[in-house]
């Protein structure tokens, strides 16, 4: 808990661990190619759907409406009843309100809006509750993260704590930070979510990645949020 | 043609078709001279007035920022007409081609580009009046650290 | 329509170069991954760039598998009189996009 205390203290952005080049095309607000994503989420949410109204409808300008929100996530929604994180209540809000089809995890269409609605956070300090009905999956979160897992029989925090800012061939290790995803990640060529990284590292460490939604996932996602308290989000991202 | 150059270039044609995308990153270098004679039609290609931006060492080699900026007045009568780029370990080398004339006042063109491993890219300008230079810079590429969910998709 | 992005300055110069920037969103799928159940995925590249200020060609360009994906471009044009310039590209599926923004000469 200590080492947690004093990381927590110092959190360092992901995009700090990163080149020279790759900083620069994350602050190039047009070069930036998750801009591409926020764009298109931008569109996504001042159309109607043809189930339903469109987003801006019922939420007004998403600049107003949605400063600040994603940096509350994840969090205990009480219409759905556990911890979701701010892609899963998008998904919620459009099935309920919009009548729309259900989206696949990682689809473009849910990437562009969850990528939009964070990019209205960029800047604002990530501030998530884990205190009530959040707790017990933070606490589920907490445990994954320090637990050993995988043919690498590595844990979260042996890297992201007691190795970051250490290189590993020609990377540097990060903090394991979240304020930059929905992030751009030059291997993947496309933008991606929190989740999707955290799968990459399932398969890092050789364990058994969590389907995209499991619980597990979002339970770290919220440890994270918690670990990198204050830490001003930069959606899109920019990664290696 | 030499023996030596057949198997070089059979190597590298059915590389191409046989081999997966993965074993590809490793792929030999290939012989850029034939593209280049395409757009000189034999025509002598001198050095200088070609500045190239590339990192010294490119993390990714899906996206490597590159810089070009050829010396040229730009006028109707005295200008860079067209900047091919040529990456001679791709799978493809012909990375892209600019056609841009007096109108663009500036020869300089800014992109990203995928390299295959590290390599020599070649930037081949052509001026009015069939002139070209041509300009060769190294870039290292490294690869990533971390066993990665992409390389299980290749 | 393919989504992209475009810049221009918000006023240039008469006779003064100013830089173009373009940004598209394409995979630039090289045919040489595959996807999940190991089936090649076919190549699929924006292979033709074409730009216009006031209906003339100013600046073209194709593209090869060795460029990145979403592929960023930057370049300079001069314009003598205010109009629009027109970013043009289609990829090998015939896909197209279209981008345009004006350019004020003050």
């Amino acid at each position: 808990m200590i080492a947690v205390l004093f990381f927590a203290a110092s959190a360092m952005a992901g995009v700090e661990f990163q080149s020279a080049d790759v900083r620069a095309l994350q602050a190039d607000d047009f070069a930036n190619p998750g801009m591409l994503w926020v764009t298109k989420g931008e569109r996504a949410w001042r159309e109607p759907v043809a189930t339903g109204a469109a987003c801006q409808s019922c939420h007004g300008e998403a600049s107003k409406s949605m400063k600040g929100v994603a940096a509350a996530y994840p969090k205990f929604d009480a219409t759905i009843g556990r911890v979701v994180n701010l892609d899963e209540r998008i998904e919620a809000c459009r099935r309920v309100n919009q009548k729309a089809p259900a989206l696949p995890a990682e689809s473009e269409e849910r990437l562009v809006l969850s990528a939009f609605v964070a990019h209205q956070s960029r800047g604002l300090p990530i501030q998530v509750s884990i205190d009530g009905l959040a707790k017990a999956t933070f606490d589920r979160g907490a445990a994954l993260y320090f637990t050993r897992a995988g043919q690498l029989n590595l844990a979260c925090t042996h890297c992201h704590d007691r190795a970051w800012g250490k290189t590993l061939l020609n990377e540097t290790i990060s903090q394991g930070q979240p304020e930059g995803w929905p992030a751009y990640r030059l291997e993947w060529q496309s933008l991606a979510s929190l989740q999707r990284r955290l799968r990459a590292c399932f398969y890092g460490v050789r364990a058994e990645q969590p389907p995209f939604g499991d619980p597990d996932l979002v339970a770290l996602e919220l440890y994270l949020a918690h670990r990198a308290k204050g830490l001003p989000m930069s959606v899109p991202g920019v990664r290696r | 043609m030499k023996r030596r150059e057949f198997l070089v270039s059979t190597g590298a044609t059915l590389g191409l078709a046989a081999l997966p995308a993965a074993a590809q990153k490793f792929q030999p270098v290939q012989d850029i001279r034939p593209l280049i004679a395409q757009v000189t039609g034999g025509a002598a290609v001198e050095s200088g007035g070609i500045e190239v931006e590339l990192p010294a060492i490119a993390e990714n080699g899906n996206s490597v920022p590159m810089r070009i900026k050829v010396e040229s007045p730009m006028t109707p009568q005295d200008h860079v007409s067209a900047i091919h780029i040529f990456a001679e370990r791709n799978p493809r080398p012909s990375v892209a081609t600019f056609h841009l004339g007096a109108r663009s006042g500036r020869a300089e063109i800014s992109t990203r580009v995928r390299l295959a491993g590290t390599q020599k890219v070649t930037v081949l300008a052509a001026y009015s009046g069939n002139r070209f230079r041509m300009k060769q810079v190294d870039v290292l590429v490294t690869s990533a650290a971390c066993l990665d969910e992409a390389m299980a998709e290749t | 329509m393919m989504n992209g992005r475009l810049q221009v300055p918000p006023s240039v110069k008469k006779g003064e170069p100013f830089e173009v920037r373009v940004l598209m969103q394409h995979p630039m799928e090289t045919g040489f991954r595959r996807d999940m159940n190991g089936k090649a995925i076919p190549t699929n590249i924006v292979n033709q760039v074409r730009v216009t200020l006031a209906g003339s060609e100013l600046f073209s360009a194709e593209l090869g598998t060795g460029l990145s994906a979403n592929p960023y471009l930057a370049f300079y044009a001069m314009a003598d009189a205010s109009g629009e310039l027109v970013v043009e590209w289609s990829d090998d599926r015939g896909e197209k996009g279209r981008m345009a923004a004006q350019v004020t000469v003050a």
